[in-house]
């Protein structure tokens, strides 16, 4: 099934209610990110086969990854022969609406946590090496707090050297109590600790850290369900929210990442940092279309108040604006010159 | 899901080219088509993808392959050998200053091994070259950065240089120098914070602390795992400090890593190292003829060969073989045997770099079960010197004890020593039935079987 055909699907299979009520939500950023990509467009020339080239291209070096590229370039050619489009004013509307309905889903509820009303929500983190877990728990700490939330860190990564003082130095920051044991120890007891002093002392939020992990060593792997295990045992339902750290610069190995981490702990939704850089991170978009994992939150920086809930709109748009905006550009000057 | 290699999917292209009897320009087309989509899933940067595609179809159209019986393996060697070739060749050499202390200073994105590689860089030196280094902590962004290095010191028994948070990383960089210079170290680490090679500040800092203490290597070190952006970080810092070097990390994982070509080929610098792990002594030299393979997905053959190599001794085989031959391979022998296997690696490992291992339905998920060859060497362990060289004499209560002492049980116990007995049969039969063919091939007949 093709890619825009199975996400649409899903979005249809939605009550009209909720359809709706996003839809009036986002009215506003949608009609200024189409406008974005209509003058971009407009700015740009005909429909033909060098414009889809080039919009191809741009996908590709954002990461996006060649099949979902090639299955986004087929739909939008059927689309414009559909529809009979010629110029560009026409295929303002297809490519607007198309790239934004990816992600569509993940705005209408699921790109929100799943806080509990009683006892404490935990959070569990999992990711690879470097990608940004300790961090984001840092920042994500700083956000419930400043909503007014009781927040506990478990520092479950007792492995990476400082890894721990690092967790402690963010809880002190952000004024998060954090539960830690000794280096290299059981990362599992860590969590069985810090799950019972979440619940003695009433927090709101309990965020767990874990070790960075490449998803190919199987005996980590076992070791991150047995976590995840632990924490279930000790609270029925939790972890709440398991979140995988995505580094918006991994390329394509992201998708195996996820499709691992998935597996093992039943990742519920993503964190995609490092977008500060001049990295898109595309390689979401196929991770949506063929996990169906939402991104939640995205990470802009190194500081506390770095991290935001994820907006498809202008992430849609910042995948490829730039690259339009320069090939405009380029062609303005050479108009330009004529 | 594991992406089919370039081989494979060649392959798949010249079954619809077959019976046509000779391979057309538009058919080398094609292939370079697989050629494109295998160098884009392995994340090359699209750009240097096209120059390479250019250049490769060049080369196939110009030579043998619309002749040959085999054009896809010509394709496929020819794609190998411009890529061997790109890659350069093998430098793990560092340069060191004729007047110490040499300076190394290390750079590169947030979270891509920078800190941890200095360790591993440091402990090599120190191994290799008998070098007594320092380490500087630059780093004074991220949180705990310094207790990092500080713990990587102290597990290397190492010096660790540092003036605390507030200090300013091109001070702390000088002073190390004068440090090292007091106090007889030989080589300074600088490692520095992470940045964004588009964060202009941070850029200036690094110019600053380069300035300051002029150092005879800078190692930008990359996550293997980059995607398209690494052409353009590895372009910047290298025209912003002057890169000498490059070292790639998170290479045990499972990723293609073309990046490796991307920083190549804009950079035109040698990749100097490949980090394999976590642990301090996990780096290897770079070997860029197999990260030609392992970008085109044809698996890490050599690799496993030199694996094995380095793990058996020739010496050793030998004996073997004549036990194997004599009936007198002993539970000693065996329990050996299970540390050479063990010291080539996680055995799910190795047999994920076999090459097709990727086509391999689940192969991702096969798990040996480490835990089990624990046990077994266990077992073995709690035998007597008597048990283990005739192992006929274990009788019930034999059996018991060593249940007991392994900590496992009984049938445990029997199930080894049965298939130990069946081993021994099986090597009987294959090493009278190899003798003469002057090959030894040393291999453990129904070894697997036990882990299982
Ligand atoms: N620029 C930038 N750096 C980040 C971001 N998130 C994390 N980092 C940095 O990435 C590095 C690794 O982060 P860390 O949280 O330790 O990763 P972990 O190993 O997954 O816990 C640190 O230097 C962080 O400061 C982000 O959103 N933007
Ligand atoms: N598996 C694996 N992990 C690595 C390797 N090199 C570094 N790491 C891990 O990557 C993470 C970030 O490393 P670190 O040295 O803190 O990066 P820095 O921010 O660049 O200094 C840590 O969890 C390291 O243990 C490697 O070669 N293999
Ligand atoms: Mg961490
Ligand atoms: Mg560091």
């Amino acid at each position: 099934m093709s890619f825009f055909k199975k996400l649409k699907e899903k979005i249809s299979g939605k009550p009209d209610e909720t359809t709706e009520k996003y839809k009036d939500g986002l009215e506003k950023t949608r009609t200024s990110f189409t406008s974005k990509v209509n003058d971009l467009v407009a700015r740009y020339r005909k429909v033909d086969e060098d414009f889809f080239e080039e919009l191809e291209e741009l996908l590709l070096q954002a990461d996006v990854g060649f099949e979902t590229v090639m299955e986004l370039m087929d739909d939008l050619r059927f689309e414009v022969q559909r529809r009979n489009v010629k110029d560009t004013e026409g295929i303002q509307t297809a490519i607007s609406e198309k790239l934004v309905d990816i992600y569509r889903k993940g705005e209408d509820g699921e790109g929100s946590l799943n806080m509990q009303e009683e006892g404490p929500t935990v959070i569990l983190f999992v990711g690879v090496n470097g990608v940004g877990k300790t961090t984001t728990i840092g920042k994500l700490a700083h956000r419930f707090i400043s909503e007014g939330k009781s927040v506990m860190l478990a520092a479950g990564d007792t492995f990476r050297a400082g890894a721990i003082d690092q967790l402690q130095v963010w809880g002190d920051r952000v004024g998060a109590e954090v539960i830690r044991h000794a280096e290299n120890s059981d990362p599992a007891a860590v969590m069985y600790d810090a799950v019972r002093a979440a619940k003695n002392r009433k927090v709101d939020v309990l965020i767990c850290d874990t070790a960075g992990r490449l998803q190919n060593k199987v005996n980590l792997m076992n070791e991150l369900e047995k976590v995840h295990r632990v924490i279930g045992r000790e609270l029925p339902d939790a972890p709440h929210e398991t979140l995988l750290a995505l580094d918006a610069t991994t390329g394509q190995n992201a998708l195996i990442q996820a499709e691992t981490f998935k597996e093992a702990t039943n990742v519920t939704g993503i964190v995609l940092t490092k977008l500060d850089g001049t990295a898109k991170g595309g390689i979401v978009l196929a991770i949506r279309n063929k996990l169906g994992i939402p991104v939640k939150f995205v990470g802009l920086g190194e500081g506390m108040e770095d991290l935001q809930p994820f907006d498809a709109e202008r992430y849609v748009y910042g995948l490829f604006a730039e690259g339009l905006e320069q090939e405009a550009e380029i062609l303005g000057q050479e108009k330009g010159e004529d | 899901m594991a992406f089919e290699g370039l081989g494979e999917r060649l392959q798949q292209t010249l079954q619809k080219i077959k019976g046509k009897g000779k391979v057309t320009e538009a058919d080398v087309k094609e292939m370079m088509r697989e050629v494109r989509f295998a160098l884009i899933e392995a994340d090359v940067n699209l750009k240097v993808v096209k120059e390479f595609v250019k250049k490769v179809s060049e080369r196939a159209v110009g030579s043998d392959v619309m002749q040959s019986l085999t054009p896809g393996q010509q394709v496929v060697k020819i794609v190998r050998d411009e890529l061997a070739e790109l890659m350069g060749g093998e430098t793990e050499a560092i340069t060191f200053a004729k007047k110490p202390p040499t300076v190394i200073m290390m750079v590169g994105l947030q979270g891509a091994g920078k800190t941890t590689t200095t360790g591993k860089l440091a402990n090599l030196i120190r191994k290799k070259y008998n070098r007594k280094p320092l380490l500087a902590a630059a780093d004074v962004y991220r949180p705990a950065a310094i207790q990092q290095l500080e713990t990587i010191g102290k597990q290397l028994g190492m010096p660790v240089f540092q003036l605390g948070t507030e200090a300013d990383p091109v001070d702390i960089a000088k002073q190390a120098v004068a440090k090292a210079k007091e106090d007889h170290n030989d080589v300074v680490f600088i490692d520095t914070a992470g940045r964004l090679q588009i964060d202009e500040d941070l850029m200036q800092e690094l110019r600053n602390i380069h300035d300051a203490v002029k150092p005879d290597e800078v190692y930008l070190v990359v996550d293997a795992m980059t995607g398209q952006v690494a052409a353009n970080v590895a372009e910047t810092f290298d025209q912003q400090v002057g890169v000498t070097g490059v070292v790639l990390t998170k290479l045990d994982g499972d990723t293609r890593g073309g990046a490796a070509l991307s920083i190549r080929s804009v950079t035109g610098k040698p990749i100097k190292f490949a980090g394999m792990g976590e642990k301090l002594d996990a780096l290897e030299p770079f070997h860029p003829e197999r990260m030609a393979s392992r970008i085109l997905g044809m698996g890490d053959v050599m690799s496993l060969i030199e694996k094995a190599q380095t793990n058996v001794d020739e010496e050793k085989a030998k004996e073997l073989e004549q036990k194997f031959r004599d009936q007198s391979f002993t539970f000693d022998d065996f329990l050996e045997q299970l540390e050479q296997v063990k010291k080539m690696g996680p055995l799910d490992e190795i047999l994920k770099m076999l090459p097709g291992a990727g086509k391999i339905k689940g192969i991702d998920n096969v798990k040996v079960d480490e835990k089990q060859m624990d046990r077994v060497e266990a077992v073995i362990k709690s035998m007597t010197i008597a048990e283990k060289s005739k192992p006929e004499i274990i009788n019930s209560s034999r059996k018991k004890r060593i249940a007991r002492g392994s900590g496992t049980s009984i049938q445990e116990v029997n199930r080894l020593l049965k298939q130990f007995d069946e081993m021994r049969k099986m090597m009987k039969q294959m090493s009278n039935m190899q003798q003469g063919k002057g090959k030894r091939k040393m291999k453990m007949p129904g070894l697997d079987s036990l882990f299982k």
